[in-house]
C-alpha cells in the first residue's frame, strides 16, 4: 500500500467510472493518481532469515489511515458524506433520487455509486444532474475507503456539499469498513423482516439512522414497524429513525430535515 | 465475504514488515481474530492460501490466534463473555458492551 495516502491495494477489477463518460477499457493504476513511491532502501535494518517478528499492527490500519485521510478532506471542504447501507432491494437508489430532485437550489450534492457491476445506478443518478462517480467493486462486497479516495478525485465537490455514498447492496461486510463518512446510514424496506437489525447487529450497531422504506405498503404486509424500531434499539440504543416512502413522498420531508441539521452542524 | 479483503490486507502488511526486515520469504503469518471481529476463520483461511500466491507469502502457513470475546454490561456494569456481537446481560438483560474480542492484528511473521 502506498504509503503517502493508503490508497492501492486490493484494487484489482475495480473501476471507477465518471458518469457520463466511457467505462475505461483498463482498471487504473493501482492508486489511479501519481505518488512519488521511491524507498529509502535498507535504511537501518540488518537481514533477517528464519526469524519470528513481532509485528502487533491492525489489519485494517491500512483502510483506517486512508479514511482518516478521506475525512480530513472532506471536512477541509465542510462535506458532510453519507454511507448508505442495506440489503440489495431495499430502494437506497431511490431514497437518493427523490432525496436529489427535493435539495435541487438548496445545497450541492454530489453521489458515489458502489456496485459489482454496471453503471445502471449511476445512470440513474446522472438525470437527476449531480455529478456522479460509479465504483464497480468486480467480484469485492464492499467499498472500502482507497476506492471512495479514488472516486473523490473523480469528483469535483463543492463545498459545502452534501455527499452521499451509496455503499454495496450488502448487510455484513460494510459494516467494518470506514470509508471516512460523517455517518451511516442504514436502510431497512417493510417488505423485509422487522427482525432483521437482530440478524444482521454489526451494521445496526455501526449507524447512526436508519430509515425504514416503503411504508407505503404497509397495510399490505405483516411487517410490525414498532418491533422493527425496538429491535435495533436494543443493537444500538443511540439509533434514530425515519420511516418513509421514497415513493409516495411521505416522510421525506423528515428525512430532509435530518440531512439539513446534519449539514448545519 | 470480506475475508478475501482483509486476507489482501494481511499479506500485504506482512510483506512489508517482511521487507523492513530485509527476508524475502515468509513462511508463517500468526492473526490475531476476535470471536466478535466479524470474521469466518475458516474463510480467511481459504483466502489467505489464494491471496499468497505470487508475494512473498507464497506457500505460507496462516496460524490464527483466538481472542475470546468480553464485555460490560451497558447498564449493570456487570463483566462477563460474548459469544457473539449482540449479547444480553446475564445479570439484567441490558445490552453488552465488547472491551475484549473484535481484534483484528497481524501479530507475527516467521521470516526466511
Amino acid at each position: 500500500m502506498c504509503d503517502d495516502c493508503g490508497c492501492g491495494p486490493g484494487a484489482e477489477g475495480v473501476t471507477i467510472t465518471r458518469a457520463g463518460q466511457k467505462r475505461r477499457a483498463a482498471t487504473m493504476d493501482r492508486a489511479g493518481h501519481a505518488h512519488d513511491h521511491a524507498v529509502a532502501a535498507g535504511v537501518g535494518h540488518e537481514p533477517v532469515q528464519g526469524r519470528r517478528l513481532e509485528v502487533a499492527r491492525e489489519v485494517l490500519a491500512g483502510n483506517n489511515e486512508q479514511a482518516a485521510h478521506n475525512r480530513e478532506h472532506l471536512q477541509a471542504r465542510r462535506v458532510v458524506a453519507l454511507n448508505l447501507v442495506s440489503s440489495p432491494g431495499s430502494g437506497k437508489t431511490t431514497i437518493l433520487e427523490q432525496t436529489i430532485r427535493r435539495l435541487a437550489g438548496v445545497r450541492p450534492v454530489a453521489v458515489i455509486e458502489g456496485d459489482q457491476q454496471t453503471l445502471l445506478d449511476a445512470e440513474r443518478i446522472e438525470k437527476t444532474g449531480v455529478p456522479v462517480v460509479q465504483i464497480n467493486t468486480g467480484a469485492g462486497c464492499h467499498l472500502d475507503a482507497a476506492m471512495v479516495h479514488r472516486a473523490l478525485h473523480e469528483l469535483k465537490l463543492r463545498e459545502d456539499s452534501l455527499l452521499f455514498i451509496e455503499n454495496v447492496g450488502n448487510l455484513v461486510c460494510p459494516a467494518m469498513f470506514d470509508l471516512g463518512e460523517t455517518a451511516k446510514v442504514v436502510i431497512i424496506s417493510v417488505t423485509e423482516g422487522e427482525d432483521k437489525p437482530l440478524k444482521y447487529p454489526a451494521m445496526f450497531a455501526a449507524a447512526r439512522w436508519c430509515l425504514i422504506n416503503k411504508i407505503d405498503l404497509l397495510p399490505h404486509l405483516d411487517f410490525d414497524l414498532e418491533k422493527c424500531r425496538e429491535y435495533a434499539l436494543r443493537v444500538n440504543p443511540e439509533l434514530q429513525f425515519v420511516a418513509l416512502s421514497a415513493r409516495s413522498g411521505e416522510g421525506m420531508e423528515e428525512w430532509l430535515a435530518v440531512l439539513e441539521d446534519l449539514a448545519a452542524k | 465475504m470480506h475475508e478475501m479483503s482483509l486476507a489482501l490486507n494481511i499479506v500485504e502488511l506482512a510483506e512489508a514488515e517482511c521487507r523492513a526486515a530485509g527476508g524475502e520469504m515468509i513462511s508463517r503469518v500468526e492473526v490475531e481474530v476476535g470471536a466478535l471481529a466479524g470474521v469466518m476463520p475458516e474463510a480467511l483461511q481459504f483466502c489467505f492460501a489464494a491471496a499468497c500466491r505470487e508475494t512473498m507469502a507464497e506457500g505460507a502457513e496462516l496460524e490464527i490466534i483466538t481472542v475470546a470475546g468480553r464485555g460490560e454490561c451497558a447498564s449493570c456494569r456487570q463483566v462477563g463473555t460474548m459469544a457473539e456481537q449482540f449479547t444480553l446481560c446475564s445479570a439484567c438483560g441490558g445490552l453488552m458492551r465488547p472491551l475484549q474480542g473484535q481484534e483484528l492484528r497481524l501479530a507475527a511473521i516467521v521470516v526466511d
